[in-house]
C-alpha cells in the first residue's frame, strides 16, 4: 500500500449548541492514500464540505483527529494551518475564485511566489491546455477556462494534496469533462492525491475509491477497479 | 417595527450594519452644517442684537468732534435738513489713578443732560444709577473697565481732568452703543484695563472743562431715508468756525466699523467651508450608496420580479441616501447651535452688548438642510439611476466579473518585477481611475482643511514678531495733552530709567483719492527714528522717505493708489485746509492701518513751527514702575500705552478668538480625513473580500493580504497629502483675501510644521482606518465567502 497523506480519526463537527446544535460529522475515519483519486459522494448538507474544509485547514473539527504527515491538524494553531496551506495543499472551488485584476498566468504565479518549490506557472498552465491563455484577465476568459485556471493555481505549488469543492458545479457537462480531464491529468502526472466532492453520481467512475457520505457519516466505501477517461463520462 | 413596511425595515437593518461608514459620512455632513449654522446664527444674532441696541439707545448716524461752539447752536442743528434728533455733549480725555494698579490708564469722558434722558447714546446701566447733576463728583464708569478693576458704585477713582485732580465717585455702571468694541483711540486693540470711559453730569464736567454754555460734540439721528452726505456736508459749513474736525457717519465710526468688519467675516465664512466640507460628503456619499446598489442586485431583481416598480425602488435607496444625510444635519444644527453658543460667550466679553440675543435664522437654517439633503442626493444620483436602470434579468445574474483589459500600465508592470499581490494594488487603482481620483481628492481635502486650520498658528506667530520685536521696538509711548516744542522731549529724557526718546507728531486727517478717503492719523517720525520701524515684505526696515507719504500696503489698495501717485490730505483740526502730497511707498504691516511722514515734512507741511505730541521712549525695565509714576506726576503727558500691555491685548483678543476657531476647524479635517479614508477602506475591503479570502486559501498570511488594502491606501496618501498642501495653501490664500480688515492681515506662511501637521492627522486616520481594515481581515470567514456566489 502507498504511503497515508490523511489520517482522520473519529472526526465530528457540531454547529452551534443546546437545542439549535448542528450536526455535520458524526465520527469519520477515513484516510487518503498519495497519488490516489477519491470522490466524496453525498447530498446537500451530508457533510462532505465540512470533511474537505477541515481536511483543507479552512476549519477545525470539535472532536477527533486529523492527521497529516507528522502534523495534527486539530491541535494546529491558525498560523501553522496557513503555512500548511501554503506549502501542502491546493484548493479548487464551484466559483473560480480568481482574481479579478490579473491574469491567468498572474494568477497561478499568486500562488508560487509564495510556494518554496514551485512548477513555473507557464507549465501549470500548460498541463491544463491554457498554454495559450496566459495573458488573458478572467473575465476574457469562459467558465471553464477559468476553471481550469483555478486548477493550474492549485496545482503549481506542487501540493501534495488538491481539493475540490464541486469544481464543475457551475458548468455544462462538455466543459465540466474538460476540467475533469485537467484534474486527472494532474493526478496521473504529478501523482497529487486528488479529493472530489460533488453530487454528482456520474463523476464516480474517475476515482480510484468512491466514498459516500450521508448525514455526517461514511455510509459506503467502494473501489473502482479501474478508472474511467473523464472523456467517457457525461450527465 | 409593525407599522413600518417591510422595505424601510430592510432600511433601517441596513443602516445599523453599515453604522461605521454612515456616521464616518454623517460626521463630515454635520462638520459642514455645524460650522454653516454656527456662522449663521452668529450673524443673525449679532446683527439683531446690534440693530436692536442701537434703537433702544438710539445710536447716532452722523457725529461731529469740535473744539468749543456755543450751545444755542443746538437749535440750528435740529433744524438742518434731514435731521432727526440731536444731541451735543462735552467730551475729554482724561488720566486714572487706581490704588494698587501702577499701570498709566487713559480714558474718554463724556457728558450727560443734567435733566432728563439723553436723547442720543443712552446708556445701559448694569447697576447703580445715573450721576446726579447737583454733585460734580459722581461717574458712571464703562462695564469693560469696572469688569477688569472690579469696581462697583461706591467705589472712588483718582482723575485728572484738563490738567486737574479730582477725586470721582462711581454711582453706576453701564454700557452704551458708542462703544460696543471699546478701543483707546489710534489703537486697534480693546485694553479694558488701560483704557475706561466715564459719563458725568454735563453741569459737572462743563466746569471741570471751563465749557459752561458750550459743547464740543455732537450726536445726530437722520430721518429716514435721507442721504448723509446731504447732513454732513450742511454740518461741516455750520461748524467750520468752531474747529470742526469734519462731520463723519458710522462707517467712520471705530465701534460700528469693528463690528461690522466681524459680521463680514462671519458671512464668508458660512459660505466657504461648509462648501468644502459639503463636496467632500456628497463624494463619499457617491461612493457607498454605489457599493451598495451593487452588493444588492439580486436584491433589486427580486423586488422589481415581485412588482416594485423602479420609482419604488429608487425612492428606496433614495431614503438611504436621506436618512445618512438627515442625521448628518440633526448632527450639524445641533453642534452649531452648541458652538454658536460658546462662540457667543467670546462675543460678549469681545462686544460689550447690554446682552446677547440668540437668534436662530429659520428659513436660512431650513435652506442648509435642503441644500445639504439635495446634495447628499445629488451625490447618490448615478447609483440610484443605476438601480433604477437595472432589468430583473440582468440583475437576477452574478454582476459581470469586472472588466480588466490590458491598458496603459501593463508596460510600467512589465518592466518591473512586482509581487502578484502589487500588481493587483495598481491594477484596482488604474481600473478605477475616476474613483481613486475621487479618493485622493477626498484625502487631499482633508490635508488642505487641517493646513487652512492650522497655518494661522504659524500666521499669528509672525503677526506678533513684526509686529511687536520689528514694527514696535519702543517700550512706552506718551501722548502729550497738548503740542509741544522739543523741549517735552528733553524733559522726559532726565527721567531716571528713560534711555531714549524720540518725537513725533500725531495728526487727525482724512486722506481722499478721488472718492475714497480714509481717517486716521497720520504719524510724523524722526527720520534717524530707531524705536518705531517701518518694514517690507521681508521684515526689513524701510527707510523713511524724504518727502511724501508711507502707506501700509492695506491703505494703499483701500485708497486705490500707487507710490507716485498723489492723494488729498484733509487736515481734521478745524482750519478746513487741505494739502497734496505724493505716496512714496508701502509698508507691510500686518496688524492696524496706518500712514507715515517724515517729522520734518509734516511740521512743514502744517506751518505750524516744530511741534510734537507724542514721544516714543525706550526704557530701563527694571525702572518701568518709577518711569511710569514720574510720567503720571508731569501735567503736559495725556496718557501712556505700553508695548507689553499691547502685546497682551493682542493674544487675549485676536490670538484666542482666532485659535479656538482654528483648532475646530483642525478637528473638522480630521473627521474628514477618517471619513475619508475610513469609507476608501471599507469599500475596498468589500470589494476585494472574497480575493482576499482566496489569498488566504491559498496560504498568504494576514499580514500578507493586510499589504493589499494597506498598500493601496499607502498610493492613495501619497499623491493625496502633497495635493492637500497644494490645495490648502490656495484655500488659504483665499480666506486671507476674504478676511483681510483694517484691524489685521493674515500673513501667507506655512513653515514644515504646518504641513507635518496636517500630514501626521492624515496619516494617524489613515493608520486608525487601517486597523479596522486589519481586524476585519483577521476575522475573515473563509468559507463562507468562497461558497457563495458573488
Amino acid at each position: 500500500m502507498t504511503r497515508i497523506v490523511f489520517q482522520a480519526r473519529g472526526l465530528s463537527k457540531v454547529y452551534g449548541d443546546g437545542e439549535l446544535a448542528v450536526h455535520a460529522l458524526r465520527g469519520v475515519d477515513m484516510e487518503l492514500h498519495a497519488g490516489e483519486m477519491v470522490v466524496l459522494l453525498g447530498a446537500s448538507g451530508s457533510g462532505k464540505s465540512t470533511l474537505l474544509n477541515i481536511l483543507g485547514g479552512l476549519d477545525s473539527a470539535s472532536s477527533g483527529t486529523v492527521r497529516y504527515g507528522d502534523m495534527e491538524l486539530s491541535q494546529a494553531s491558525e498560523r501553522q494551518l496557513t503555512r500548511y496551506r501554503r506549502h501542502h495543499v491546493g484548493f479548487v472551488f464551484q466559483f473560480y475564485n480568481l482574481i479579478a485584476s490579473l491574469t491567468a498566468l498572474e494568477n497561478v504565479a499568486v500562488a508560487t511566489e509564495i510556494s518554496t518549490n514551485p512548477m513555473d506557472p507557464a507549465d501549470a498552465l500548460a498541463l491544463v491546455d491554457l498554454g495559450s491563455r496566459g495573458h488573458h484577465f478572467p473575465a476574457e476568459l469562459s467558465g471553464g477556462e477559468q476553471q481550469r485556471v483555478a486548477i493550474a493555481r492549485a496545482i503549481a505549488k506542487q501540493p501534495a494534496v488538491l481539493l475540490c469543492d464541486e469544481p464543475t458545479g457551475a458548468l455544462d457537462s462538455k466543459t465540466g469533462v474538460r476540467v475533469l480531464q485537467a484534474l486527472a491529468k494532474v493526478n496521473q502526472e504529478l501523482g497529487t492525491a486528488t479529493v472530489i466532492i460533488t453530487h454528482n453520481a456520474g463523476i464516480a467512475a474517475m476515482a480510484d475509491r468512491v466514498i459516500t457520505l450521508s448525514d455526517g457519516r461514511i455510509s459506503e466505501v467502494r473501489h473502482n477497479q479501474s478508472r474511467v477517461d473523464p472523456a467517457g463520462l457525461s450527465w | 417595527m409593525n407599522w413600518l413596511s417591510v422595505l424601510d425595515r430592510k432600511l433601517l437593518r441596513e443602516l445599523s450594519h453599515l453604522r461605521g461608514q454612515v456616521l464616518a459620512i454623517a460626521l463630515v455632513v454635520a462638520g459642514g452644517i455645524a460650522v454653516c449654522v454656527m456662522s449663521l446664527v452668529n450673524y443673525a444674532s449679532l446683527s439683531e442684537t446690534r440693530s436692536h441696541y442701537y434703537r433702544q439707545h438710539g445710536f447716532a448716524d452722523v457725529f461731529v468732534d469740535l473744539t468749543r461752539a456755543p450751545r444755542h447752536l443746538l437749535a440750528q442743528v435740529r433744524e438742518l435738513d434731514g435731521v432727526a434728533s440731536a444731541e451735543v455733549r462735552v467730551q475729554s480725555s482724561l488720566r486714572l489713578q487706581l490704588d494698587g494698579f501702577p499701570d498709566p490708564v487713559s480714558g474718554r469722558v463724556l457728558s450727560l443732560p443734567d435733566q432728563g434722558e439723553a436723547a442720543l447714546h443712552r446708556l445701559f446701566l448694569r447697576a447703580g444709577r445715573l450721576p446726579d447733576a447737583r454733585r460734580s463728583d459722581e461717574v458712571v464708569v464703562i462695564g469693560s473697565f469696572a469688569e477688569a478693576h472690579n469696581l462697583k458704585p461706591g467705589d472712588s477713582l483718582g482723575a485728572i481732568i484738563n490738567g486737574r485732580w479730582q477725586t470721582l465717585r462711581i454711582v453706576g455702571v453701564a454700557e452704551s452703543p458708542e462703544f460696543i468694541y471699546v478701543i483707546p483711540p489710534g489703537s486697534m486693540l480693546p485694553d479694558y484695563q488701560r483704557y475706561a470711559i466715564l459719563w458725568m453730569s454735563e453741569r459737572a464736567l462743563a466746569a471741570a472743562m471751563d465749557m459752561q454754555g458750550a459743547f464740543n460734540n455732537v450726536l445726530l439721528a437722520l430721518q429716514p431715508g435721507v442721504r448723509e452726505q446731504l447732513v454732513i456736508d450742511q454740518l461741516d459749513q455750520l461748524f467750520r468756525r468752531y474747529g470742526s474736525t469734519g462731520a463723519y457717519g458710522r462707517d467712520d465710526h471705530a465701534s460700528d466699523r469693528f463690528l461690522s468688519e466681524e459680521l463680514a467675516q462671519l458671512r464668508t465664512m458660512a459660505l466657504l467651508f461648509p462648501t468644502i466640507l459639503m463636496s467632500v460628503a456628497v463624494f463619499l456619499i457617491n461612493v457607498v450608496v454605489g457599493r451598495l446598489v451593487a452588493t444588492q442586485r439580486d436584491v433589486i431583481a427580486v423586488l422589481k420580479a415581485f412588482g416594485y416598480s423602479n420609482l419604488q425602488v429608487s425612492v428606496h435607496f433614495g431614503k438611504l441616501v436621506s436618512l445618512i444625510m438627515l442625521l448628518g444635519i440633526v448632527l450639524g444644527v445641533i453642534g452649531g447651535l452648541a458652538l454658536a453658543r460658546a462662540l457667543s460667550g467670546i462675543y460678549i466679553e469681545y462686544f460689550r452688548f447690554p446682552t446677547l440675543l440668540f437668534s436662530v435664522p429659520l428659513a436660512q437654517t431650513l435652506l442648509v438642510a435642503v441644500i445639504g439633503l439635495l446634495a447628499g442626493l445629488g451625490g447618490a444620483y448615478g447609483a440610484l439611476r443605476r438601480a433604477f436602470r437595472l432589468s430583473p434579468a440582468a440583475a437576477m445574474g452574478p454582476e459581470p466579473p469586472p472588466l480588466y483589459r490590458r491598458a496603459w500600465l501593463e508596460p510600467v508592470l512589465g518592466m518591473i518585477r512586482f509581487s502578484q499581490p502589487d500588481r493587483m494594488i495598481l491594477r484596482g487603482i488604474e481600473r478605477r481611475p475616476l474613483r481613486s481620483l475621487m479618493s485622493v481628492l477626498g484625502i487631499a481635502m482633508a490635508t488642505a482643511i487641517i493646513v487652512l486650520g492650522t497655518f494661522q498658528f504659524a500666521a499669528i506667530n509672525l503677526i506678533v514678531h513684526s509686529q511687536f520685536a520689528r514694527v514696535q521696538q519702543e517700550d512706552m509711548t506718551v501722548t502729550l495733552v497738548s503740542p509741544r516744542t522739543v523741549s517735552a522731549a528733553y524733559e522726559l529724557a532726565s527721567i531716571d530709567g528713560v534711555r531714549a526718546v524720540e518725537s513725533s507728531l500725531a495728526v487727525a486727517v482724512r486722506l481722499r483719492s478721488g472718492h475714497r478717503s480714509w481717517r486716521l492719523g497720520l504719524i510724523g517720525l524722526q527720520p534717524d527714528a530707531q524705536l518705531t520701524l517701518r518694514v517690507d515684505t521681508q521684515l526689513e526696515r524701510i527707510a523713511l522717505p524724504e518727502k511724501g507719504l508711507l502707506l501700509t500696503e492695506f491703505l494703499l489698495e483701500e485708497l486705490q493708489v500707487r507710490p507716485g501717485d498723489s492723494l488729498t490730505v484733509e487736515w481734521l483740526d478745524g482750519s478746513g485746509e487741505q494739502s497734496e502730497v505724493t505716496v512714496a511707498g508701502g509698508s507691510r504691516e500686518f496688524v492696524g492701518v496706518g500712514a507715515w511722514m517724515s517729522l520734518p515734512e509734516l511740521q512743514r507741511l502744517r506751518g505750524r513751527g516744530a511741534e510734537i505730541n507724542q514721544l516714543q521712549l525706550a526704557i530701563d525695565p527694571q525702572m518701568r514702575n518709577a518711569v511710569l509714576a514720574a510720567l503720571q506726576d508731569r501735567p503736559l503727558v495725556a496718557g501712556v500705552s505700553e508695548r507689553q500691555a499691547m502685546l497682551t491685548a493682542f493674544n487675549d483678543t485676536i490670538g484666542r478668538t482666532f485659535l479656538t476657531y482654528t483648532f475646530f476647524i483642525a478637528l473638522l479635517g480630521g473627521v474628514i480625513a477618517f471619513g475619508v479614508i475610513y469609507n476608501t477602506v471599507r469599500i475596498s475591503l468589500a470589494e476585494r473580500g472574497r480575493e482576499l479570502a482566496s489569498l488566504r486559501v491559498i496560504g498568504y498570511r494576514p499580514s500578507e493580504v493586510d499589504h493589499i488594502l494597506l498598500g493601496e491606501l499607502a498610493l492613495l496618501l501619497l499623491p493625496g497629502i502633497p495635493l492637500g498642501w497644494l490645495i490648502g495653501q490656495q484655500l488659504a490664500w483665499l480666506l486671507v483675501r476674504l478676511m483681510e480688515s483694517e484691524l489685521y492681515r493674515i500673513p501667507l506662511i506655512f513653515p514644515a510644521q504646518t504641513l507635518g501637521l496636517a500630514a501626521t492627522v492624515v496619516i494617524l486616520s489613515a493608520i486608525l482606518s487601517g486597523m479596522v481594515a486589519v481586524r476585519r481581515v483577521a476575522k475573515l470567514d473563509l468559507i463562507d465567502v468562497l461558497k457563495t456566489r458573488e
